[in-house]
């Protein structure tokens, strides 16, 4: 194995992040304060608690989910297409390097960006409400997972993508709607029945569900049913990098 | 010379459309130049990203080092550095950064001094901590340069690298070239300047519609197609050839006053001496000779339109 040349790709997209600090780190955290400002403090305040926690603290989780997977997905998928728009994936073609190892290097980093703002937004909760995870190693586990599925998921829109808007489209017309209506800052039990069926055709309430467990012990679908999709989650993307890197997609000329 | 790159029946088709390169075979030897020539669309940057991996393979095989490229990529990327026609770089990242990062992404070790020497003969080494958006043109392909040859490679593919760039620079790049030449790198560049070809190359490979044509020793190339001509002046002007010397083909130009004279110096006789005898016994005298040779830029054009 290539290991430098993973490293290698590794630290280039880690200093790429350094370079550009305000938006890698302090756009993302900046945003989530003013989510628990309006949410947690002024609508929170007037909101009864669920299921025994605070609106407060019930929101954190969703918050956290919401953030690290725009996050995964628009640094992965930038990560992969940059080098594609400037024409330097030629570098990582000929260089002596597998599928494989691009691939680490490239979604190791955007996990390592994602995971990071995910326990910065987490530190930046306790400035507003107190909180106490129940299953602190799952939680850990959980958010690692969703964020290296969501980077494979940003790095097969970056090579499928070919131009700027492109890349956007699927962060910003799928992901993003999927996310708030995913359950970030409500239960699906909250809505009218037609539209908690609905609700379960959305992929994301399982992922915000597994995790808001870890928290606080209690979700919308059971934690093994969550635990199942994420796994499936993350399977069906290596899946599709597996065929993109095997017949060359949008990568090989 | 030893063979240090083999391809064998090479086909490439994108997708469905037209072969880019049809069955083509080429050997290439080790610590020779080697520019292949052709007009654009021909198949030389296909067969190069064939080498390279940039592009994958219909049929065929190719082998460098006696390495089969898909088996064995690790071990033949390894000694091969490229150098796209494209100025292709990340535009905020410092020089020595950008060369140091090809570097580890073929698996080698840091090595400053290795490169500090590199930049240097690059002339690179005083811009190193520059950001690459702030260079100009000229000094962003000797980056190009210096991350092809960052891992110290064997084998150096240059495509099209004296493209866009002015006179002064691109002789600085023959001076590069045969440079790495004289340390043994093994270089096959492709380019549209013929003229590039001739000073530099041991080796002419001439690809056209994506078939190879030809491949052969410059020199030899040169004196094989070259034809040279004799213009003779003369001392008294002639209306028409006389019949004595119908037998040279000679061209009448200059309103009478001079003809040319076709002939191939890779023949036994070239026929001068007996067309100036023929002249001197019907008493036609001569005021100047000189002689023309064809340039390969000449013998491309004939060998393409054939």
């Amino acid at each position: 194995m290539n290991l430098r040349g993973i490293r290698a790709i590794y630290i280039y997209e880690m200093n790429r992040s350094f370079r550009t600090l305000i938006q890698s780190l302090v756009s993302p955290v900046l945003s989530t304060i003013l989510y628990f400002i309006v949410f947690g403090a002024a609508i929170g305040s007037r909101m009864e608690n669920i299921s025994n926690v605070s609106y407060g603290e019930f929101i954190v989780p969703g918050l956290i989910m919401l953030t690290v997977q725009m996050q995964s997905v628009n640094n992965a998928s930038f990560g992969i297409y940059f080098p594609k728009f400037i024409g330097t994936t030629y570098e990582l073609l000929s260089a002596p390097l597998s599928f494989v190892e691009i691939v680490i290097g490239y979604v190791g980093a955007a996990t390592t960006k994602a995971f990071s703002i995910g326990l910065i937004i987490l530190a930046t909760s306790y400035l507003f409400v107190n909180i106490e995870i129940m299953h602190p190693f799952f939680m850990i586990f959980f958010l690692l997972l969703t964020c290296i599925t969501f980077s494979l998921l940003g790095f097969i829109i970056g090579i499928v993508s070919d131009n700027f808007e492109q890349l956007n489209i699927v962060p910003m017309l799928i992901i993003t709607p999927l996310v708030f209506l995913g359950g970030s800052f409500y239960t699906i039990d909250m809505l009218p029945v037609f539209w908690q069926n609905f609700a379960l055709l959305n992929p994301i309430v399982y992922l915000i569900s597994g995790f808001r467990w870890a928290f606080f012990g209690i979700g919308d679908v059971p934690i093994i049913t969550s635990v199942i999709f994420i796994l499936l989650f993350t399977s069906s993307c290596v899946g599709v990098i597996w065929y993109i890197f095997k017949t060359g997609y949008r990568i090989k000329n | 010379m030893s063979v240090i790159i083999s391809v064998e029946n090479l086909v490439k088709v994108y997708g469905n459309e037209f072969p880019a390169v049809k069955n083509l075979n080429l050997n290439i030897n080790k610590g020779e130049i080697i520019a292949l020539l052709g007009p654009n669309g021909a198949g030389k940057t296909t067969l190069i990203s064939t080498i390279c991996g940039l592009a994958s393979i219909t049929s065929g095989t190719i082998k460098v080092n006696n390495l089969d490229v898909i088996k064995d990529y690790r071990k033949t990327r390894e000694i091969i550095g490229l150098v796209p026609q494209e100025l292709a770089l990340e535009p905020f990242e410092k020089v020595m950064n950008a060369v140091r990062f090809s570097r580890r992404l073929f698996g080698k070790k840091d090595d400053n001094v290795y490169l500090d020497k590199l930049l240097t003969k690059l002339q690179l080494f005083e811009k190193k901590n520059n950001i690459i958006k702030s260079l100009s043109g000229g000094m962003k392909r000797r980056v190009m340069i210096a991350k092809a040859l960052s891992h110290n490679p064997q084998i150096l593919f240059l495509d099209e690298p004296t493209a866009g760039v002015d006179v002064e620079l691109r002789k600085d790049m023959w001076n590069i070239i045969k440079e790495l030449k004289a340390e043994g790198v093994t270089i096959i560049l492709t380019t549209h300047y013929i003229e590039e070809a001739e000073m530099i190359a041991d080796r002419i490979g001439i690809i056209n519609k994506g078939e190879l044509l030809l491949v052969e020793e410059k020199n030899k190339l040169i004196k094989r197609m070259s034809v040279k001509t004799l213009k003779i002046k003369l001392k008294k002007t002639l209306t028409q050839i006389p019949k004595k010397l119908n037998k040279y083909n000679l061209k009448l130009i200059d309103e009478g006053n001079s003809f040319h004279y076709f002939y191939n110096t890779s023949k036994e006789k070239t026929g001068i001496t007996s067309l100036l005898y023929d002249m001197n016994e019907i008493g036609i005298n001569l005021f100047d000779i000189q002689t023309e040779e064809t340039s390969l830029e000449e013998i491309f054009v004939k060998i393409i339109k054939d």
